[in-house]
């Protein structure tokens, strides 16, 4: 199933990033059940963290395959300290209000959306079906989040600041999804995933049509300036998000839930 | 269950159409939105519906409170989705509601200004993930004794709101029966908070019935009405003798020194809970009011920006398209 030049630790490393980003993602917007601005919202939010913890799991199983040393999928979400979690640093952000986590859902989605669409063509028969399961829900969730920027963008003034500020609050993060290791070279190398230079074109023009329509403007700031959870280098929050996570697991090793 | 104590408005309506009413209503036939009703039957319909609608929304909360600490991906999922569930049940709640000519945003003023309440059962607090299986299992549990033959009640989109209902409850109770059931089998440690969350909720879940109103004036217009069903008592005895059983069999003690089977009635004798705590929880002195009530209304208040975004937004796209038109 895996290209014969790739080794096992660097495809384990790369599916970890789907996973965690996933994971992580998930659990910050399973924060806003029963907290949302309006229940249709509130119901919303909660398909999308199911979607992403339904989209963990099937990157963990297969992580915890190609690794081969028995663990699962749990093993991996809830025994794995921050260091050896390779989300990007976006995700891992806190909520703030509801703009702000739409206006994240929206970046990461339009990076999530076409990543998982140039995975759907993968050379790994196993990546490309996960792939094409998970890009239905997220081309939904996308056109949800981007549709949501484009009406508080241009709603009231209010909602327009707000927005605003998330996006310029959001954007040093962003440059993290396109910037490619040498993990990301071999993996787009053995033709498994694309280069993620031709997934920021994409984004760019997503990216750039929403926020017209939203009366936003892109941010004069460089996008790359938080950068490292790929490999490990996190912010203070993710160390929380695992505390709290991961606290059963921790507090009572080998019980079974 | 989840609307307790609803007294009945009484209706100043015509004797005739009245009569008529009630012969409709003993005839088994479905009151729709559109038809002539009294209005005493309208306003306490309102009152049990939201009553009803607010249990679902805030009753969220207890659950929610350990969504991000699930032990498991699967638990996180089934946790997640059954919240997700009581929301849309507020959801079609509301609507029904809406139905009487109320409308949603009313509806949660008067629950954020203290004027309508919620069920008792979700002022307390859930403090280990045994909660969640004993919450499933006997609030979810509770919710359905009262539900099932409300789907058998007079006004149309109640009744409709409630088939679709149960169903969802009774597998977030077998949901909270499997949790329930893999902490007793479990570690010494989980066993213990196994019992320990069936110490907390079994009094609060008899009390979920509400007090007895065999004698209330209130319940015999309600039952006449056919939005009341079954008394108070008789649906707290169905729940005893359907959840001793359960409790046994999970090898876990009910925390009744009273309890014993009772051959003539078939059922089991229990003890009351403490009603002067029920009515304390009711005033809003139970341990979690201010925090329930509060999250409510912050979700509410938070999220004044974003609704008025959505309707400015849409307001311009309205008025975008008849300018269209218009060249
Ligand atoms: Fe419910
Ligand atoms: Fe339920």
């Amino acid at each position: 199933m895996v290209a014969l030049d790739l080794d096992r630790q660097t495809l384990f490393d790369w599916l970890l990033r789907l996973g965690d980003n996933a994971l992580i993602l998930g659990h910050r917007t399973s924060e806003w059940c029963g907290h949302g601005p309006a229940l249709e919202e509130d119901i919303a939010l909660a398909n999308t963290a199911l979607d992403l913890i339904g989209h963990c799991q099937m990157w963990y199983t297969l992580a915890a395959e190609v690794e081969g040393k028995g663990r699962t999928a749990d093993n991996l979400a809830y025994l794995r300290d921050a260091i050896q979690f390779k989300n990007v640093k976006l995700v891992e952000l806190p909520n703030g209000d509801i703009g702000q986590t739409m206006m994240r859902e929206f970046l990461f989605n339009a990076f999530h959306f076409e990543l998982l669409t140039a995975l759907t063509g993968s050379t790994d028969p196993k990546v490309s079906e996960i792939a094409a399961k998970a890009v239905k829900e997220v081309a939904y969730q996308l056109d949800r989040a981007s549709d949501l920027v484009v009406r508080l963008g241009d709603g009231t003034e209010e909602s327009h600041r707000r927005m605003q500020a998330a996006l310029d609050y959001l954007w040093p993060y962003v440059g993290e999804m396109f910037l490619a290791d040498a993990t990301d070279d071999a993996l787009a190398e053995a033709g498994i995933a694309p280069r993620l230079t031709d997934i920021q074109t994409k984004w760019e023009a997503i990216v750039s049509d929403t926020l017209d329509e939203a009366t936003l403007t892109r941010p004069d700031r460089r996008p790359d300036v938080h950068t490292g959870g790929k490999q490990g280098r996190h912010t203070e929050h993710l160390g929380y998000i695992l505390a709290e996570m991961q606290f059963l697991q921790r507090a009572y090793p080998g019980a079974e839930w | 269950m989840y609307a307790q104590m609803i007294t009945s408005e009484k209706s100043s309506d015509d004797p005739e159409l009245l009569a008529a009413f009630q012969a409709r209503i003993d005839r088994g036939e479905r009151i729709e939105p559109k038809e002539w009703m009294p209005e005493g039957y309208r306003k306490t319909l309102i009152r049990q519906i939201g009553q009803h609608a607010h249990s679902e929304i805030v009753g969220q909360l207890p659950e929610g409170n350990w969504i991000t600490r699930a032990p498991t991906l699967e638990r996180k999922q089934i946790l997640l989705a059954k919240v997700q569930d009581e929301a849309g049940h507020g959801l079609y709640l509301y609507s029904a509601c809406e139905t009487l000519g109320i409308s949603r945003d009313e509806l949660f003023d008067r629950l954020h200004s203290g004027a309508m309440k919620y069920s008792s059962i979700f002022n307390y607090p859930t403090l280990t993930w045994a909660d969640m299986g004993a919450v499933g299992w006997l609030v979810d549990g509770a919710a359905i004794m009262n539900q099932v033959p409300l789907q058998r009640t007079s006004y149309g989109p109640y009744a409709r709101a409630m088939v679709r209902i149960c169903k969802e409850e009774s597998f977030h109770q077998r949901q909270g029966y499997t949790i329930m059931m893999k902490m007793a089998q479990g570690t010494p440690e989980q066993k213990a908070m196994a019992q320990d969350a069936l110490n907390r909720f079994w009094y609060p879940s008899l009390m979920m019935f509400g007090p007895s109103d065999k004698d209330s004036v209130h319940s015999a217009q309600n039952m006449a009405w056919k939005i009341k069903i079954n008394t108070n008592d008789e649906l707290r005895q169905r729940f005893v003798n359907e959840t001793v059983p359960q409790a046994r069999y999970l090898g876990l003690e009910v925390p009744d020194e009273n309890l014993t089977w009772n051959e003539d009635k078939q059922g089991w004798d229990f003890s009351e809970p403490d009603w002067s705590e029920f009515f304390a929880v009711l005033k809003g002195d139970g341990p979690c009011n201010e925090e329930r009530l509060g999250a409510r209304r912050k979700a509410w208040d938070d999220g004044e920006w974003f609704r008025d975004g959505l309707t400015a937004y849409a307001e311009k796209q309205a008025a975008r398209r008849k300018a269209h038109a218009a060249e």
